[in-house]
């Protein structure tokens, strides 16, 4: 099923004209409208009259999130204020918030684009959709909301928290797609066996979850307790919002919405782009975004993108899962470990519950990583031996998988904190 | 059908056309629009060869047309309406529309030229009726007509039409963009470039706005109709006098 079949599935030189032409454009409205843009340019000495191919993409300059902030709130709008009808920021936990704004024209294209990942993920004008993210003004709950409404599919505009009342709701109204980041999706599937609710009697059919890295391990848990087929999605406010890029039914990475977007992957130290299909940061260009463009963004993303055919009949390229993000890798000992890769470790041994942190410390000149997993509360109130072996298999699993080895502590279940929206799983005492 | 890639072009040093790039599919209306000075004509001339193209390319059905000579540009299927009509004044009506037909006769067609001109008598009743007037005692209207016809009569697959509202009364506007849409319809590709860029985007599918040599939005033309901004610079609305 596809939303917008002709561009899903749209010639690869058809496409790289229409890029062409959109980044054309887009450098031209950016250069004439944005300040901050024509400095940028001006300075690296690139006049958008210059742009021969997209190869020369590499000629310009990136954004960092450090651009945002400093032109905080309006500054890199590219549209008086007056046409733009939306505006989001991001959360700002860790500084200044960064603003970005939407016209009429780029509520529409987000809405079908969110259409596209939806369509793709199974999901059709009968489904009954409850958003689980947390609307405000982060992205991911309108964005979700929009593209659905789009779709046609009936929308339960619940917002994140009060995991109880989500579950009554989604038996009440027969929710049949739910929308919302993986921890919480786990969160609502934990407690909706503590409620002692057979999953088959809710309506579920499918998940969609995205604003976080998670593990193809996760998504066949949440499939298995919630009986859906779960596919991963993903967007960032700073281009656009969810809708960016979203898995087909084959679930074998995600498709980016390549005619409205431009991927390249990158070293995040030497900044050259990567071979084609290695990992690197993921750098975004806007190609028709109107109030809000960006040139070059730097995501801290870390992917790699999957050039062969997928049998959905897409053309549009596909990313790998994101593998974590260049500022949540952790340096420990001087191997890079992402808490995905623990994670997936966690999820394939028997025994433990699918919630975890990992404490870092620094020990004389060492860092020392522990992993607090809770433990099912049969093995907890299993003889100690039977507890030592599993703290054991779990330690072997983790030194073959990163590299290094870590220290595990079983804890008690529910002794770990829960999150209604995104994770926080590492908790890093180290003072560098 | 069309598809331009990275054109630039200019007369002597001056540079008109900078690094433009754009496409036209089988079956469409695809409109350019800008205001006077923006380059479109400049465009149409670069696109048929009249004038040479500093860089880039023009590829019409996969054929760079810029290396070959404006005749055989028509002959393959590409036909310029130009601006301001240039109907031969001195001949008649119907004797403008024959010449059209030239490139027919030499791909050897000459027999279906009746069926031609009967096609084209067909959309415009009005230069049936002046068939043996001479074409420099028709109205502006009625010229336009001629020059459209005068085109069709090569059998294009791609028709390129240059302001073809250009000094006509609104009416008669109406009734050109009309029959735009009906030659589109009928399955022939339109590349329009207008000033009217109301009209224009009505009938079109998608559309490019010009400025100063430089392609500055491209898009569905519902979506640039739509457009607040082109609104104001280009459609004349005044906005903020709008009852919000």
């Amino acid at each position: 099923m596809f939303w917008q079949q002709e561009s899903e599935c749209m010639d690869r030189k058809e496409l790289e004209q229409l890029q062409l032409e959109r980044l054309e454009s887009t450098l031209n409205r950016v250069y004439l409208n944005v300040p901050f843009y024509l400095k940028k340019f001006d300075e690296m000495g690139f006049n958008p009259d210059d742009l021969s191919s997209l190869d020369d993409l590499g000629k310009l300059p990136f954004t960092a999130k450090s651009d945002l902030r400093e032109n905080y709130p309006y500054g890199l709008f590219a549209f008086p204020l007056r046409e733009v009808v939306r505006v989001h920021a991001s959360s700002g936990t860790t500084g200044v918030s960064t603003v970005v704004g939407y016209t009429r024209n780029d509520i529409k294209t987000w809405s079908n684009l969110v259409g596209r990942v939806l369509t793709a993920g199974g999901v059709t004008a009968d489904d009954v959709v409850q958003i689980s993210f947390n609307y405000g003004l982060f992205t991911g709950a309108f964005g979700l909301h929009y593209g659905a409404e789009r779709v046609g599919a009936s929308v339960i505009p619940m917002s994140s928290g009060n995991t109880k009342r989500q579950i009554k709701i989604m038996q009440d109204f027969k929710t049949t797609a739910l929308v919302s980041t993986p921890s919480y999706a786990m969160l609502i599937a934990d407690t909706i066996r503590e409620m002692n609710i057979d999953p088959n009697s809710l309506s579920l059919k499918w998940g969609l979850f995205g604003a976080e890295p998670w593990s193809d391990s996760m998504r066949r848990e949440l499939e298995q307790k919630l009986m859906i087929k779960a596919t991963d999605n993903y967007g960032l406010s700073e281009v656009m919002g969810p809708g960016v890029a979203g898995e087909c039914l084959h679930q074998n990475g995600l498709h980016i919405s390549e005619d409205h977007f431009l991927v390249e992957v990158i070293d995040p130290e030497t900044l050259q782009p990567v071979k084609l299909g290695e990992v690197g940061e993921m750098v975004i260009t806007t190609l028709t975004k109107e109030a809000f463009p960006m040139i070059r963004y730097r995501t801290r993303d870390l992917t790699r993108l999957m050039p062969e055919t997928c049998p959905c009949g897409r053309t549009l390229r596909r990313m790998s899962r994101v593998m974590g993000r260049t500022d949540d890798m952790l340096i420990i000992r001087g191997v890079n470990v992402f808490p995905s890769q623990i994670e997936a470790v966690l999820f394939d041994v028997e025994g433990t519950e699918p919630h975890y942190q990992i404490v870092i410390d620094r020990k004389g000149a060492l860092d020392d990583a522990t992993v607090l997993v809770e433990a099912s509360e049969k093995i907890f109130f299993d003889e100690m031996k039977k507890q030592k072996e599993l703290i054991d298999t779990i330690k072997k699993r983790m030194a073959s998988e990163l590299g290094i080895a870590v220290e595990v502590k079983l804890v008690e279940k529910k002794t770990i904190e829960r999150f209604e929206g995104k994770a926080k799983r590492v908790i890093d005492n180290r003072k560098l | 059908m069309l598809r331009v890639h990275n054109l630039s072009a200019g007369y002597g040093s001056l540079h008109v056309l900078r690094r433009l790039s754009l496409h036209v599919k089988p079956g469409e209306i695809v409109t350019i629009i800008g205001a006077n000075g923006a380059g479109k004509s400049t465009l149409l001339r670069t696109i048929t060869g009249l004038l040479r193209a500093s860089s880039g390319e023009v590829l019409f059905k996969g054929e760079d047309i810029q290396r070959i000579p404006p005749e055989q540009v028509v002959f393959r299927g590409c036909s310029l309406v130009p601006e301001g009509r240039q109907v031969f004044a001195a001949m008649p009506v119907r004797e403008n529309l024959l010449l059209g037909a030239y490139v027919q006769h030499k791909r050897g067609k000459r027999d279906e030229v009746a069926h031609d001109l009967d096609r084209v008598f067909g959309l415009f009743p009005v230069l049936r009726q002046r068939e043996h007037q001479l074409a420099g005692t028709l109205s502006g209207g009625e010229q336009q007509m001629l020059a459209i016809g005068r085109a069709l009569m090569a059998r294009p697959t791609l028709i390129m039409l240059d302001e073809p509202s250009m000094g006509l009364a609104p009416l008669i506007v109406k009734d050109i963009f009309h029959i735009i849409a009906k030659i589109r319809d009928e399955g022939c590709t339109v590349l329009l470039v207008e000033q009217n860029a109301r009209s224009a985007l009505k009938i079109a599918n998608r559309g490019y706005v010009l400025e100063t040599g430089r392609i500055i939005l491209e898009g569905d033309a519902g979506d640039l109709l739509a457009n607040r901004e082109i609104q104001r610079a280009y459609l004349g609305k005044d906005l903020d006098g709008e009852n919000k």
